[in-house]
């Protein structure tokens, strides 16, 4: 669940407004696109969801915390009710499949017994069976991301947000991936996905957010650009 | 849970150190270097200062009695010399027994005719600080019955003088490695976590504590810090040994071996050295791995 009112976000460095005046609303369970071009601000939307920067006016509030007042402390908290997927996979080279899914686990205190049953599962679910003693670098591109998948999910998360997931992967594995999305999504999880991947958008006809120049400039069901500039 | 989570921790610094090999490695050896660079001074400087110490106690301050008293009424002077401040033992002589001493040293023909009443009772006086000679010696003098007192101050001043020198460019040597001990350590401890802030970065996204992400650098660093101490030990203990038989080795037999150089043995000094190359080793291993990843938590 998100909730957006009246955000803006200036870097101070350069005195740039990546977000001004963003008002947004994601509920439970919903599967929404956050689409548009590069430097239109949907990096730092991300970034305002996972913590890492806080908005210089407004609220944000990510799974019922609000995240212009979070304390320091609380954000591994908070970051436990995400699962976060990145374009460029984020694995721990030297750990295997298994151990980089398990690890997020670890992470949050799970008992060794509980790893060892979930991992399999949410391994399977993403599609990776038979894959857990490999090393990232002996994966395809899709199957990494998949481990990611796998990892942010492991938790079970209130919501994934995957950020660019298939700007390395060919059209194939794209939508493979979108499919899969759609199908935790169906499971329950809230699923935002940051792209600017048309085709991929229009073909799964959900809930797209338009933004360009730190505004929202449409939401709706109506796929990507609905009122396209071109 | 946190039993077996804190095994799993311990267990990630292991893995730590065996995955990044070379820079574990690298920080042992720098530890470890250090280490033995500052061991080595200290150890000298304990040396040096145990020697002039054990000079400083040769250089004695005679105090003849009047002449007219008894050899009894003359020791009976003994608690008055005590008293004295700054007096820490007094050994009585009898001109008789000051005299074989002096007939001792040179040959008996040469000083035929010559009679013991030529020389006084005496008390042979050891200081507890020989930076106070002057003041004392002039307290011995004011002693009801003593005549004379013979000290050497120009060689107590010049003990003094080089004991003072010698603390203050030991004291300045020592905080000199200290600082470029610490700067070298930290820095390669820097490099070594280098490697991981993508890691940190993940662990971080996932909703790790800091605390988590530390523990493992902890254990990494208290076991990298004991190896450097431990090594640095043994290292020390082999070339203390060895150069402590070279240099008395090559001047056996010498005045210079029995009266300068009396070194103090090693297993005077182990255990304390042993223990403060262990604790610095730790402080330095598990408080620079910390401070090294302190920027990649902000996150």
């Amino acid at each position: 669940m998100i909730r957006m009112k009246n955000v803006t976000e200036v870097y101070d460095s350069s005195d740039t407004v990546a977000l001004d005046g963003i008002d947004l609303k994601i509920d439970e369970g919903e599967f929404v696109f956050l689409v548009g071009p590069s430097g239109s601000g949907k990096t730092t939307l991300m970034k305002l969801i996972t913590g890492e920067v806080r908005p210089t006016n407004g609220t944000v509030i990510v799974n019922d915390f609000d995240m212009s007042k979070i304390r320091r402390r609380k954000l591994p908290k908070m970051r436990r009710t995400l699962g976060v997927v990145f374009q460029d996979y984020r694995l721990i080279d030297n750990m295997t499949v298994y151990d980089n899914v398990a690890f997020a686990m670890r992470v949050v205190g799970a008992r060794n017994k509980d790893i060892r049953k979930r991992v399999p599962y949410v391994l399977e679910l993403v599609g990776l069976e038979g894959r857990e003693k490999r090393l990232p670098n002996e994966l395809s591109g899709g199957e990494q991301q998949r481990v990611a998948i796998a990892r942010a999910l492991v938790n079970s998360p209130r919501m994934l947000v995957a950020d660019e997931p298939t700007g390395n992967l060919d059209p194939v594995r794209s939508l493979e991936l979108m499919l899969l999305f759609e199908k935790i999504n169906e499971m329950g999880t809230t699923v935002l996905v940051v792209t600017h991947e048309k085709e991929l958008v229009n073909a799964l006809a959900k809930r797209v957010i338009t933004i360009e120049d730190g505004h929202v400039i449409s939401d709706g069901m109506d796929g990507y650009y609905s009122y396209d500039l071109e | 849970m946190i039993l077996s989570r804190s095994g799993y921790l311990i267990r990630e610094g292991f893995r730590s150190i065996k995955t990044h090999a070379f820079m574990s490695f690298a920080s042992v050896t720098i530890i470890m270097a250090c280490l033995i660079i500052m061991g080595s001074v200290t150890l000298l400087s304990f040396n040096i200062d145990a020697m002039i110490q054990s000079l400083e106690d040769r250089n004695e301050v005679v105090a003849f009695v009047d002449e007219e008293l008894t050899p009894d009424q003359a020791e009976a002077l003994r608690p008055a010399v005590e008293a004295v401040p700054n007096v820490q033992e007094v050994f009585f002589m009898t001109r008789e027994e000051a005299m074989d001493i002096f007939m001792g040293k040179y040959d008996a023909a040469l000083m035929e005719g010559i009679d013991a009443t030529v020389f006084r009772h005496r008390f042979i006086i050891h200081l507890n600080d020989i930076a106070q000679m002057a003041q004392t010696k002039s307290a011995l003098e004011n002693v009801e019955g003593i005549a004379k007192v013979k000290a050497h101050l120009e060689y107590a001043s010049a003990f003094v003088t080089l004991r003072n020198i010698f603390t203050v460019v030991a004291l300045v040597l020592t905080i000199i490695l200290v600082l470029v001990s610490v700067f070298i350590m930290s820095n390669t401890i820097k490099l070594t976590t280098f490697g991981r802030r993508e890691e940190i970065a993940i662990m971080k996204m996932v909703g790790a504590t800091n605390s988590f992400i530390r523990l493992p650098f902890v254990v990494e660093g208290l076991v990298l810090g004991l190896l450097g101490g431990g090594l640095a030990f043994l290292v020390e203990w082999g070339l203390y040994t060895v150069l402590v038989r070279r240099v008395t080795g090559a001047v056996v037999g010498s005045v210079i071996t029995e009266t300068l150089l009396s070194f103090i043995p090693f297993s005077a000094i182990a255990l304390p050295l042993l223990a403060a190359f262990l604790a610095i080793g730790i402080f330095v291993g598990v408080f620079g791995g910390v401070n090294a990843i302190r920027n990649y938590l902000k996150v």
